[in-house]
C-alpha cells in the first residue's frame, strides 16, 4: 500500500467515529465545542504516532503472549507525556478536558491501531498510518463539535455567530444531544454512502 | 450519623444522577456494543460491578501506599491502567478455577472490561475527589449499579426495536444512539433529587 493510499485511508475509508464507530467515550463526551474537539483528536493523533511509531519498533522483541499489556504500558507512557505538556502550556483545555486526558489511555482506536497495523508494519507507514487515523478523528470530533457549539451556544470557536435572535438548544450541550446528533449524522452518512438498490 | 448520610448522598448521585453511561458518557462501548439482548446486558452489568468494586479500592490502596510515598503520582495512568489488566486477568483465572457457573455467565465479559473506560474512569475519578477507602467503595458500587441499571433498560428497549420497522438508514448504530440520548434525557429527571 502507498504511503498516500494509508494516509487518506484513516480520513475516509476507515475514520475510526464515523465509519468503525470506535473510541465513542471521548466523541461523545467532550465534543460540546469545537476547540474541545481539535484538542482532543491532536493529544489523541500524537498518542497514535508516538505508539505506532514505538511499538513498530519493537514489534520484533515483544513476545506474542504479553503484547497487549506491553502495547498498554506504551501508550500509557504517551497519554502520561501529552497530559503533562497539555496541563503545562494549554491549562485552560486541560481543564476543560479533564479525566478525559488520562482516559486517551483505553481508547480502543489506538490500541486497535497498535494490534492491526504497527506490530505488522515497519516504523514509516506506521507513523502516516497513526497519523491518517488520527486526523480522520480529530475531523469527526471537530465536525461534531462544531454541530453542537453553533446549535447549543450560538457560537463556533467562541465566536458569535448565529443571530441575536437565535435561542441557543441547550440539549445539544448536553449528554443527550451528543448521542442524537451522533446518532443522526451516522444516519445520514449512511444514507449517502449505501447506494440506493 | 452525618457521615452515613453523606454516603447515601453519594451513591445516589453515582448511581442515578451523575449516571456514568447517560450523564458522564463514560462506558459507551460496552454499552453500545453488548445491548442486544437483557442476559448479556446483566451478565455484563454484574462482571462490571465486580470488577470496579475491587479495582476502586485496590487503586486507591496503589495510589496511597506506594505512589505518594515514592513521590511518584505522574505514573498514575500507567500504575492504575497495569493494575486494573492484572486484576481483570487474575479474576479471570480465579473465577474459572473456583466457580465454573459463575464463569460460565462472566466469563466472555472479562477481557473486555480492560478496556472498558468507566474502570479507569471510577479509579481516577475516586483520587481527583479526594475520597476517603469507604466512599471510594460506595462510588464503586455505586456507579457500577448505574452502568448495570442503564445498560439492562437500553437492551431491553433494543429488543423492541428490532420488531419495529425503523428507516432503512437509521438501522443499527443511528437509532440505538437516538435511543440512549432520550434515556439520557429522561435520567436528566433525576437531577433534582439532591440539591
Amino acid at each position: 500500500m502507498k504511503l498516500r493510499e494509508i494516509f487518506t485511508n484513516g480520513i475516509f475509508k476507515e475514520n475510526p467515529v464515523f465509519k468503525l464507530v470506535l473510541g465513542m467515550c471521548p466523541t461523545l463526551a467532550v465534543t460540546t465545542a469545537a476547540i474541545n474537539g481539535i484538542g482532543m483528536g491532536l493529544a489523541t493523533t500524537f498518542v497514535l504516532i508516538g505508539s505506532n511509531l514505538v511499538i513498530s519498533l519493537l514489534k520484533d522483541f515483544i513476545p506474542s503472549k504479553i503484547r497487549i499489556p506491553s502495547y498498554i504500558v506504551v501508550i500509557a507512557t504517551f497519554v502520561t507525556m501529552v497530559g503533562m505538556i497539555m496541563e503545562a502550556y494549554l491549562p485552560e483545555l486541560y481543564d476543560s478536558l479533564g479525566i478525559f486526558i488520562p482516559l486517551i489511555v483505553v481508547n480502543c482506536i489506538i490500541l486497535a491501531r497498535a494490534e492491526t497495523f504497527a506490530s505488522k508494519n515497519p516504523p514509516i507507514p506506521s507513523i502516516i498510518d497513526g497519523l491518517g487515523i488520527g486526523l480522520g478523528f480529530t475531523l469527526s470530533l471537530t465536525i461534531l463539535g462544531s454541530i453542537r457549539e453553533i446549535l447549543g451556544a450560538g457560537t463556533w470557536f467562541n465566536m458569535k455567530i448565529m443571530p441575536a435572535s437565535y435561542e441557543p438548544a441547550l440539549i445539544m450541550i448536553l449528554p443527550a444531544g451528543a448521542f442524537i446528533t451522533l446518532g443522526i449524522l451516522l444516519a445520514l452518512i449512511n444514507r449517502f454512502t449505501t447506494k440506493v438498490d | 450519623m452525618e457521615y452515613f448520610n453523606k454516603l447515601i448522598l453519594l451513591f445516589i448521585s453515582s448511581m442515578l444522577i451523575n449516571n456514568i453511561v447517560l450523564s458522564r458518557s463514560l462506558a459507551i462501548c460496552p454499552f453500545l456494543g453488548v445491548s442486544k439482548r437483557v442476559n448479556t446486558a446483566l451478565g455484563m452489568g454484574m462482571a462490571v460491578t465486580f470488577v470496579i468494586a475491587l479495582s476502586s479500592v485496590i487503586t486507591y490502596i496503589v495510589h496511597y501506599a506506594i505512589l505518594v510515598p515514592l513521590e511518584i503520582e505522574y505514573m498514575q495512568i500507567i500504575a492504575f491502567i497495569l493494575v486494573i489488566a492484572t486484576l481483570v486477568q487474575l479474576i479471570e483465572m480465579i473465577i474459572q478455577k473456583t466457580s465454573p457457573t459463575l464463569y460460565g455467565a462472566l466469563g466472555v465479559y472479562l477481557p473486555l472490561i480492560t478496556t472498558n473506560c468507566a474502570v479507569l474512569g471510577v479509579a481516577i475519578m475516586n483520587i481527583q475527589e479526594e475520597y476517603d477507602l469507604m466512599q471510594t467503595l460506595v462510588n464503586g458500587i455505586g456507579v457500577s449499579l448505574g452502568f448495570t441499571l442503564a445498560i439492562v433498560l437500553f437492551a431491553g428497549i433494543r429488543e423492541r426495536l428490532e420488531l419495529s420497522d425503523i428507516p432503512e438508514h437509521l438501522k443499527g448504530f443511528p437509532i440505538a444512539l437516538i435511543t440512549a440520548g432520550l434515556m439520557s434525557v429522561a435520567f436528566m429527571g433525576f437531577q433534582g433529587l439532591i440539591k
